[in-house]
């Protein structure tokens, strides 16, 4: 009980001030304005090729090759949707919302030499023809750590949005 | 005799005159009150779609949903009986459930505990002397809508003296049974849905789906990101054989690959589609023989048709797509993607497949409905001007004809699907 409560109070007791957390919290604020400017070429580059974005429908789990989900993409995927993106014929992407999002909350999870784990909480406000629209979210984040900070890499994003199950609006941006 | 909608009359007209064979006004999507007649006269008149017999695996379980703007929870009672009833308390009006799905033995109100059946039947309620006299218990069960299914196809209605089903669907279960055959053998099953909404009005959507004319248009992004043999079968806007039929009753069928119309039909030319190749290779490693495969690989993409029915739904190609009206410029969509449900080792790598598939391409950050849904928020938006300018479904008006089968033809790209929901909405919304 007292390992579960410690567990749970501290998670993996790394501070967030660890210098390995201040450059994976780094390289996630660097996603989300590369994300909010609409540099998709440039925010591709900021992951691993073997790295999986994922915004699950049910948000309780972590196996989402066996579920429909709303975007699983792997790297071919995030290949497509970043040419989608920038190449002019996607109607919802050339006229898509104007975004401002805050990544913070930050919980760190697990913490190796090269690979950190934390979560966070992601408040991102879409502005478009007159409409705001919320999009509030639990993001998982799995980093590997280059050997500087320019070489680190997103392997995971899973955006656990709260409304998930519910009706969103269709996007033409991405969380 | 047509009625000319001029800048005069354009707010007078009664809304069954808006709709005028080769043109629509754009007040059928702006005017509040033509949506609060819709409601009355079309979604609490006429059967709509709550779900799909696998939404219901065992008894007891349970999907709320919406019949109009009305909540409801569809159930299977311990005997596998289908009801529909409304989500509303009959004592002081509370919901009286909150969970998507489940499984239940019934329903108690939170507020008072009063406490129904899995068939809405009032099963008790708290301290009964207050009513001693007052009502009967056996007059308080949960409103009930008329609930009846074709092959697991499960509508509802709040009209105690409509048609049967099977009358309403008419000619509609032909194109219902070529659809379920993409199963390959085995019944279809939910494996997901996906949910979003849009700011427009619920006919747009009910419109696009036997829209073939923007496929190649809006789906172009879309187009770009798959492979050449898909995009290939995808390209109907020249075939001839790719057709539109008006089914009677609202409902049309739109054929966007003609080869996939009737699954099974295959005289073993065509050869799978190279995407597939990884699949392939796991079915045959689990002993799945080549027939079955082939089969199996074929309906991948679903059928190669639209089938859209009046008021709310349609099976349009691999999956359900249900329209819910939520006001005059709000409307609910679902896409529920289907797979067959099969032994596992059949059943897993190939629903795998179908969620990728489908996650491509539908739901909101699909590489095709956020396209899909910009283009009807524009038509919401632009609707808005110069109301006695009429929406145009005139096209393949010059080229109809009627099939063998009675049903009115024509190109897939035309808008003979548009007129023949647009007649059954006139039909409809004529009646006091």
């Amino acid at each position: 009980m007292t390992e579960i409560l410690e567990s749970s109070v501290t998670g993996s007791g790394v501070s967030v001030s660890d210098p390995r957390i201040v450059r994976t919290i780094n390289l996630i604020w660097r996603e989300a304005d590369l994300l909010d400017r609409k540099d998709y070429s440039a925010w591709g580059q900021l992951y691993a090729e073997d790295a999986l974005y994922v915004i699950p429908i049910d948000t309780s789990i972590e196996d989402f090759d066996n579920v429909l989900n709303l975007v699983y993409d792997d790297a071919r995927m995030r290949a497509l949707r970043i040419q989608r993106f920038t190449e002019g014929y996607a109607i919802s992407a050339v006229d898509s919302a104007r975004t401002v999002r805050t990544v913070s909350r930050f919980v760190p999870g697990s913490a190796s030499e090269d690979m950190m784990t934390l979560r966070a909480a992601q408040i991102l406000v879409a502005y478009k023809r007159g409409t705001y629209d919320i999009w509030a979210a639990d993001v998982d984040f799995q980093i590997r750590l280059g050997d500087e900070p320019t070489s680190d890499r997103i392997v995971k994003k899973v955006v656990r949005l709260v409304d998930a199950e519910d009706m969103v609006p269709a996007a033409g941006f991405l969380l | 005799m047509t009625i000319e909608f001029t800048a005069g009359n354009i707010h007078d007209l009664a809304p069954a005159d808006l709709v005028q064979g080769d043109r629509v006004a754009g007040r059928i999507y702006t005017d509040p009150e033509i949506f609060e007649l819709e409601m009355k006269n079309i979604f609490e008149k006429t059967w709509v779609w709550v779900a799909h017999e696998s939404e219901l695996p065992k008894p007891g379980s349970f999907k709320s949903t919406y019949v109009g703007r009305n909540a409801v929870i569809v159930t299977k009672d311990r005997k596998g009986a289908i009801h529909t009833l409304v989500n509303r308390c009959r004592h002081r009006g509370a919901s009286v459930c909150e969970q998507r799905t489940g499984n239940a033995n019934g329903f108690t109100c939170p507020y008072h505990a009063w406490s129904y059946s899995l068939d809405g039947k009032l099963r008790g309620i708290p301290y009964p002397e207050g009513y001693e006299g007052v009502m009967n218990k056996e007059d308080m069960g949960l409103q009930k809508l008329r609930t009846e299914s074709y092959r697991g196809l499960i509508f509802a209605t709040f009209n105690q003296d409509a048609e049967p089903l099977e009358e309403f669907l008419g000619d509609v279960t032909l194109w219902a049974d070529h659809f379920l055959k993409q199963g390959a053998g085995y019944p279809l099953k939910v494996i997901g849905t996906q949910r979003f909404k849009f700011n427009g009005n619920w006919k747009i959507q009910l419109e696009n789906t036997t829209d073939g004319y923007h496929f190649p248009i809006v789906h172009r992004s879309w187009m770009a990101t798959v492979d050449a043999e898909t995009a290939d079968m995808l390209s109907f806007m020249t075939d001839p054989e790719s057709t539109c039929h008006d089914l009677g009753n609202g409902h049309s069928v739109m054929h966007m690959v003609p080869e996939h119309i009737d699954l099974d039909v295959d005289d073993g030319t065509e050869p799978l589609q190279a995407r597939f190749d990884g699949l392939v290779a796991e079915l045959k490693q689990a002993g799945v023989d080549d027939v079955e495969i082939r089969k199996l690989v074929r309906s991948m993409h679903g059928t190669g048709s639209n089938l859209n029915l009046f008021p709310n739904v349609g099976l349009s190609s691999a999956f359900f797509r249900v329209l819910r009206p939520v006001s005059v410029d709000e409307t609910v969509i679902e896409h529920v993607a289907l797979g067959p449900d099969a032994p596992p080792e059949i059943a897993e790598p190939v629903i795998r497949e179908r969620m990728r598939i489908h996650e491509h391409f539908q739901g909101p950050f699909g590489f095709g409905t956020p396209d899909d849904a910009e283009g009807w928020a524009r038509v919401q938006r632009g609707a808005q001007a110069s109301p006695e300018m009429p929406i145009m479904v005139n096209r393949g008006l010059n080229r109809e004809y009627k099939a063998p089968e009675g049903w009115v033809t024509s190109h897939s790209t035309d808008e003979t699907g548009m007129r023949a929901a647009y007649a059954k909405w006139k039909e409809m919304m004529s009646n006091d």
